[in-house]
């Protein structure tokens, strides 16, 4: 009996969940000390459900580490909670309150939160030794982000340099590091935003609720809806009114604007985003809109 | 609904039915595109990407932003590409870019990589993933070295499919004559090559012609536009679904109440299809057992194909960790550590006879000792270079076929049947650096 081919076919998806998995299992077996670096976002969200799966029926063999600005989304923290429980994984979380404490990072009263992350995020890396950190950073997402390797190589200062990125072949990933470095790895590299909700559908999985169409208290800065909160509040001039709204990426509550959306499944998302005008992060994000090469300095000093 | 059939949108509602095919039963074309700035590659690329919309309003005015602010007359589709600081100063491609885009069949990923000889590696490497290869010649010059060294490549690499789009048609007034000349040179200059599909398409990039479709400038040219053979080409052909090899990636053990004698291999199957029931071998140890089942997830499934990502079960307690390899009792690799293979290097010291390095192979580790550099092979010439091999080794960007010596034996295939278990990248011990691609060769 003769088979055709084209009976064993993968969908794209399907190929992107084996290539995926196949980088989970890779850093796994070849580093000392992995930890999954975790937003709450529905891109790390994706990435939990993926090394769920690369290890089953064993337990993800790495804890994951949340970078707290103080300025989360309560229903993030809550669906944070909700994935480690389920999963029995280690949550590391590393605050950005303390790290201002401590005088890891200092505020100068300008600095973002999501710029002090970085120096949070970098101290935490050191201090408990993580060799490699995964990310859920995609390249369709941003220029500088379209050459980043998956295994992305940090130094001691944990710095990229993008001349000095390693070629990356086939599915040969060079993890070799020297003491004190360590490697970003990005698994979802060459998923779209596309391919994470299509996944995020037909998994099946828990995501943040402000993803969906809700009622907010929010008001317009900069061109953006940002969320009326305590440590949030409206400036002289700004008004706040309750609107139909989700959010398109999830990160820290000052800076991360919602659309005016209805989309309140999946599908209707998926529809949503077909026919959008603005990349995810150009819409909604503060912190990518500064100069055209804001996501490449920030990658450089030790960003995601 | 109905689809678009020219691969371009044209309302809300095509945008949509695309955006719900990506989940569904879409299909995947890696392609990888090599040119310089003069042959119109950004501008097609930038092109394809408009034409699927890929590129959001705001991508694109930061481009026009730029453009103007730079003095340019037309909007430089490039900089959509052109990633990083340095390249946008330059104006030049320096490194590999991703770019993704899907029509409603299919989904593409992109390896954007740079034309010039000095950046060979950054070419190699975006060819090592790719089903297709996309060379760009402009239709004024014909045939230059560049473009043969791009063939060359592509051919070394051993992508299945190539494309030769002969651009700028509009500048030689869409001259049959012209594209006759060019389509007939490179038709035998890629005899002497391993290109087992090859399709010569005449298209202008900026004005649009056969690039999504079919142009009325050149109604002497009966084949499909570029979107069209993108988005047809065969390529589930391309895979080895008969010889199995499975190189073990991770031993799962979860050690739990639930699962306390679980133990599987997991691992991306590079070739062949395996099933519960079969009977195998564990290599290098050479010992047999039978598959007892195969796990995706919490599903048992009945058969496992490339490149699928499993866990697989055996009926016997063997003794098998990362880096061995199941395969099939009468059709396995011969465990081997004398390796013959063509070697891409990548770093600015040479590569010397008697060097040392570490070597990764599938999922195994190992070092591996320069035994000889037979030659450097000319990518411009074809022509094998023995003395410049003596005399120098290998130098940044060069091509060359050298003899291994490694520490572990490699469970490999000739790279021309199996781009997975015939591929290994050289590591530099001190540095970590990759600096090193190798293909293996036939066995002579």
């Amino acid at each position: 009996m003769s088979q055709t081919h084209a009976d064993y076919r993968l969908s794209q998806l399907d190929q992107l969940e084996a290539e995926s998995i196949h980088i989970f299992r890779e850093v796994a077996a070849e580093f000392e000390k992995p930890v999954l670096m975790f937003s709450g976002g529905k891109d790390s969200i994706v990435m939990m459900r993926l090394a769920e799966k690369a290890f089953y029926p064993a337990k993800i063999p790495f804890p994951v580490l949340q970078v707290d600005t103080g300025y989360d989304f309560p229903e993030v923290l809550a669906t944070r909670d909700n994935w480690v429980n389920r999963l029995g994984v280690r949550l590391i979380v590393a605050s950005v309150e303390e790290a201002l404490a401590k005088g890891i990072v200092v505020d100068d009263g300008k600095t973002s939160r999501n710029r002090h992350q970085i120096g949070t995020l970098l101290a935490a890396i050191e201090e408990e030794g993580f060799t490699a950190a995964f990310g859920g950073g995609r390249r369709d997402e941003e220029k500088a982000r379209a050459k980043e390797r998956v295994y992305s190589h940090r130094d001691e200062f944990g710095q990229w340099d993008p001349k000095m990125q390693r070629p990356e072949l086939w599915s040969l990933y060079n993890g070799r590091l020297h003491a004190g470095e360590h490697m970003r790895i990005f698994p979802i590299s060459n998923w779209t935003e596309l391919d994470v909700w299509h996944y995020i559908g037909r998994e099946g999985i828990e995501i943040p609720s402000i993803y969906f169409s809700h009622q907010r208290s929010v008001f317009e800065r900069d061109g953006m809806l940002l969320t009326e909160s305590d440590f949030n509040p409206c400036k002289p001039g700004e008004e706040a009114s309750t609107r139909t709204v989700r959010f398109r990426t999830v990160g820290d509550l000052t800076m991360t604007g919602c659309v005016e959306s209805t989309a309140a499944t999946v599908d209707e998302i998926i529809d949503e985003i077909a026919v959008a005008r603005l990349t995810e992060r150009g819409a909604t994000r503060g912190d990518d809109r500064f100069s055209e090469a804001a996501m490449e300095d920030r990658k450089k000093e030790g960003y995601f | 609904m109905p689809a678009p059939t020219d691969g371009r949108f044209h309302n809300d509602a095509q945008l949509i039915s695309t955006a719900q095919n990506v989940g569904r039963n879409m299909d995947l074309l890696r392609f990888a595109t090599a040119g310089s700035v003069d042959d119109g590659k950004s501008t097609l690329i930038g092109r394809l990407l408009l034409d699927s919309k890929s590129i959001f309003e705001d991508q694109l005015e930061a481009v026009e932003a730029t453009s103007e602010a730079k003095g340019y007359d037309y909007t430089d589709l490039a900089l959509l590409t052109d990633g990083l600081r340095s390249e946008r100063e330059q104006g030049i491609t320096i490194d590999v870019a991703y770019r993704y885009f899907a029509t409603p069949n299919r989904k593409f990923i992109i390896a954007d990589t740079p034309g010039h000889v000095q950046y060979t590696r950054n070419m190699v490497t975006g060819a090592s993933t790719a089903d297709l290869g996309l060379v760009l010649v402009d239709a004024r010059n014909g045939l230059t070295e560049q473009s043969r060294r791009h063939a060359v490549i592509l051919s070394l690499l051993r992508v299945p499919h190539l494309v030769l789009a002969v651009n700028k048609m509009d500048l030689v007034d869409f001259s049959q004559e012209v594209y006759d000349n060019i389509q007939a040179e490179f038709t035998s200059f890629a005899t002497k090559l391993n290109i087992p599909d090859l399709q010569v398409i005449p298209i202008s990039a900026l004005a649009g012609d056969n690039v999504v479709n079919r142009s009325e400038n050149m109604d002497w040219y009966q084949g499909p536009s570029l979107m069209h053979h993108l988005e047809n080409v065969h390529v589930a052909s391309d895979r080895d679904l008969v010889d199995a090899r499975f190189p073990v990636q991770y031993v799962v053990r979860p050690k739990s109440d639930e699962f306390h004698d679980y133990r599987g291999y997991g691992g991306m199957v590079a070739s062949g299809v395996l099933k519960p029931g079969d009977e195998v071998v564990v290599l290098p140890s050479g010992m047999t057992s039978k598959i007892a089942g195969i796990d995706l997830f919490d599903s048992e499934i009945t058969e496992a194909f490339p490149p699928m990502s499993v866990t697989i079960r055996l009926t016997d307690d063997v003794d098998v960790s990362r880096g061995d390899m199941i395969a099939r009792v009468n059709n396995a690799p011969k465990p081997s550590q004398d390796i013959d293979a063509m070697v891409c290097w990548m770093t600015n010291e040479p590569l010397r006879k008697g060097q040392k390095l570490a070597i990764k192979h599938t999922t195994r580790n190992g070092r591996a000792l320069v035994k000889d550099i037979q030659y450097r092979l000319d990518i411009n010439t074809l022509h094998r270079d023995t003395e410049s091999a003596a005399a120098n080794g290998l130098g940044l960007n060069e091509i060359g076929r050298v003899q291994l010596r490694t520490t572990v034996p490699l469970l490999c295939d000739p790279y021309s049947k199996n781009r997975t278990t015939g591929s290994f990248i050289l590591i530099d011990e001190a540095t970590g650096v990759t600096v090193g691609a190798g293909m293996i060769n036939d066995r002579t």
